[in-house]
């Protein structure tokens, strides 16, 4: 009972932490590899805002996620945008970025115990026989509610549906009027303000540690992979088989291999189905 | 009213003209133009270990130096002459490492058999392990060989096999300083310009056909496959030896040689020195290495320099260094009106 629990949630804790990686690259084929490195930033925003600043907490978590949004824009405004379209560079450039403030960040004195966000409701309750505390329940439901606004915000809104647009036939919406650069820079903002998001919800259940920053990275491009890269059904299943496998290593193995299961799931699946469970994208199947 | 524009120009140097054709050396000045730039570089490092008798701190460096240096090559090598963007340089060093603490410690051969050995086996074994890969493209190719070396760390931490988080010890040091830094640097001198010849060479423009119309090389009878993975083994060759040399060098190898130093460097030397010309790789990492001894003092805020000097190459300067300092010695800029 207790790994069908733990497995949901852990589930559901991987799909958030790719869900703005899989945003991003899904609309404007970037693989944004400064995913993890937006995540730390978020929490320690929070943490800076909360203990230095003294705001109160639901503020501080608005204006940490807010603030993340706009360094993700900042990126793509600033860096991205001039080496849109050369794929390794793109990655290259991500990954230096997000190495950049992840190392910075550790340079700043961001080690240790002492960066701790608090829970937002204390206390724990029993499901099915199993202890979950508040917050992790708090995060399958955040969990949810988050995929159905996204889903919503891509089918009714003006924006979401120029983001599909983009995401679907780029040039065809480009001769619609929609602006490819600008799609992209929103998709960034949501996609970091989303990391953002999933910092602020799981960070409260450990201590803010830099290292994250590369395990985050490593379970969104899992997750990504898995799925087929720009599919959002992809996305959740991912997470859902990531999640169990991880889970049930943990309890049946030990769980110094919790991260070998994801990076040797990366490299099978690309070695058997390059374009993941769900890819649309056949051509990237690029098999000679 | 007349509006003169006026634009830059782009010239050859006549010497350079001059000096293109074999035949064409008739003077000692041609000689010298052709030969110099070379030249500069060869006694330049050769005389480093030399020069370098007044501050022995810096004879490490050196050796660190070079073996990125090698790194960078096969890197650049890879990516800008097959087309296959390598982010795990150190699957290669790490490799290479381990089997040299394996071949020296656990078989006890001596080390001028077990970096070799290393070496060879090192790079079968990487090619092996990249071969079901070789199909894959782009981002696809490069996610995976970045997760190798990551992959690799976790499994000995978690079965904590090979020495565990403790490495294996005891390897054997080399006999004297100067054969430490002569192997480093004429390898690496021998790896730089045999790499120069090899994609001059007819296997170089096959593997260029790889990298930019692998259709086209299958219509001409060779397999692809064959061909990547010859790729992978010769740059898996100089990666392992770098590591073997390395793990040699600290009479240690362990799960620091899975680090992501080995993969990033590499990359920003490229990067900075300018793909493709393989001799910019080695000169970035001429650079970058001793940057970064400089900015030791700054512990990890020396990765974020690095990281901004990499992205500002990539946005401002992709060409690198090395492109721009060969336009500069091949040819003069004017202005002339249009």
């Amino acid at each position: 009972m207790e790994i069908v629990v733990y497995g949901v949630i852990n589930s559901i804790v991987l799909a958030l932490l790719s869900l703005g990686f899989a945003l991003v690259y899904s609309i404007s084929r970037l693989p944004n590899f400064a995913h993890g490195a937006l995540y730390i930033t978020a929490g320690y925003l929070v943490w800076l805002l909360l203990n230095a600043f003294g705001l109160p907490y639901w503020a501080s978590i608005v204006i940490g996620i807010l603030l993340t949004s706009l360094i993700g824009a900042l990126i793509y405004r600033l860096i991205i945008i001039r080496i849109r379209g050369m794929e390794i560079s793109e990655i290259i450039g991500t990954y230096a970025v997000g190495l950049a403030i992840i190392e910075g960040l550790r340079w700043g004195g961001l080690r240790g115990m002492t960066y701790t966000l608090p829970v937002f409701i204390p206390g724990s309750a029993e499901i099915m026989g199993v202890t979950v505390d508040y917050q992790r329940l708090l995060i399958v439901g955040a969990g949810i509610l988050t995929f159905l606004l996204l889903f919503l915000f891509t089918k009714l809104n003006r924006i979401g549906l120029a983001l599909r647009g983009i995401a679907q036939d780029e040039r065809a919406a480009m001769m619609l009027g929609i602006d490819s650069d600008m799609t992209a820079l929103i998709s960034l903002a949501i996609g970091s303000g989303l990391a953002g998001f999933a910092a602020v919800l799981l960070l409260p259940l450990g201590n803010i540690v830099v290292e994250q920053g590369y395990n985050v990275l490593i379970f969104a491009v899992a997750v990504c992979v898995i799925g087929g890269l720009g599919s959002w059904t992809g996305t959740i299943v991912a997470s859902f088989i990531i999640g169990f496998a991880q889970i049930l290593t943990e309890t049946l193995v030990s769980s110094h291999f919790v991260m070998v299961v994801a990076l040797l799931a990366i490299i099978v699946t690309l070695l058997i189905k390059p374009s993941g469970i769900f890819g649309k994208q056949k051509q990237l199947e690029e098999r000679v | 009213m007349t509006m003169e524009t006026t634009r830059k120009e782009r010239i050859d140097r006549g010497l350079k003209v001059r000096t293109e054709g074999i035949y064409a050396i008739s003077s000692f000045e041609e000689i010298l133009y052709l030969i110099g730039p070379r030249l500069l570089l060869i006694v330049g490092v050769l005389l480093l270990p030399l020069v370098l008798e007044l501050a022995p701190y810096w004879k490490r460096v050196v050796n660190i130096m070079c073996v990125y240096a090698i790194l960078a090559l096969s890197f650049d090598f890879l990516a800008n002459y097959v087309g296959l963007v390598c982010l795990g340089g150190a699957l290669f060093i790490g490799v290479g490492g381990y089997l040299a603490a394996i071949f020296n410690v656990y078989l006890s051969l001596p080390f001028y058999l077990s970096i070799p050995l290393a070496t060879v086996f090192g790079a079968g074994l990487c090619t092996v392990l990249i071969l079901p890969c070789l199909p894959l493209r782009g981002v696809y190719f490069a996610i995976v060989t970045l997760m190798y070396p990551i992959l690799f760390s976790r499994i000995i931490e978690a079965m904590n096999i090979l020495g565990g988080t403790n490495g294996i010890t005891g390897l054997d040091s080399f006999p004297g300083e100067y054969i430490e830094q002569y192997t480093i640097i004429i390898v690496m001198l021998l790896a730089l310009f045999g790499m120069r010849r090899l994609v001059s060479q007819d296997v170089g423009l096959v593997l260029r056909g790889v990298k930019d119309n692998d259709q086209s090389i299958r219509a001409s009878g060779i397999n692809v496959t064959t061909m990547k993975s010859l790729a992978v083994f010769i740059a898996a060759l100089l990666g392992c030896f770098g590591g073997a040399y390395i793990a040699h060098l600290y009479m240690w190898a362990g799960l620091s040689l899975f680090a992501l130093d080995f993969s990033i460097i590499p990359i920003a030397a490229v990067v900075m020195g300018g793909g493709g010309t393989l001799i910019g790789a080695v000169i970035g990492c001429f650079i970058l290495v001793p940057l970064s001894e400089f900015l030791r003092f700054f512990g990890s805020f020396r990765i974020v320099i690095y990281c901004i000097i990499l992205t500002g190459f990539i946005v401002f300067k992709s060409e690198g260094l090395m492109v721009y300092l060969q336009r500069k010695y091949h040819q003069i800029e004017r202005i002339v009106k249009v």
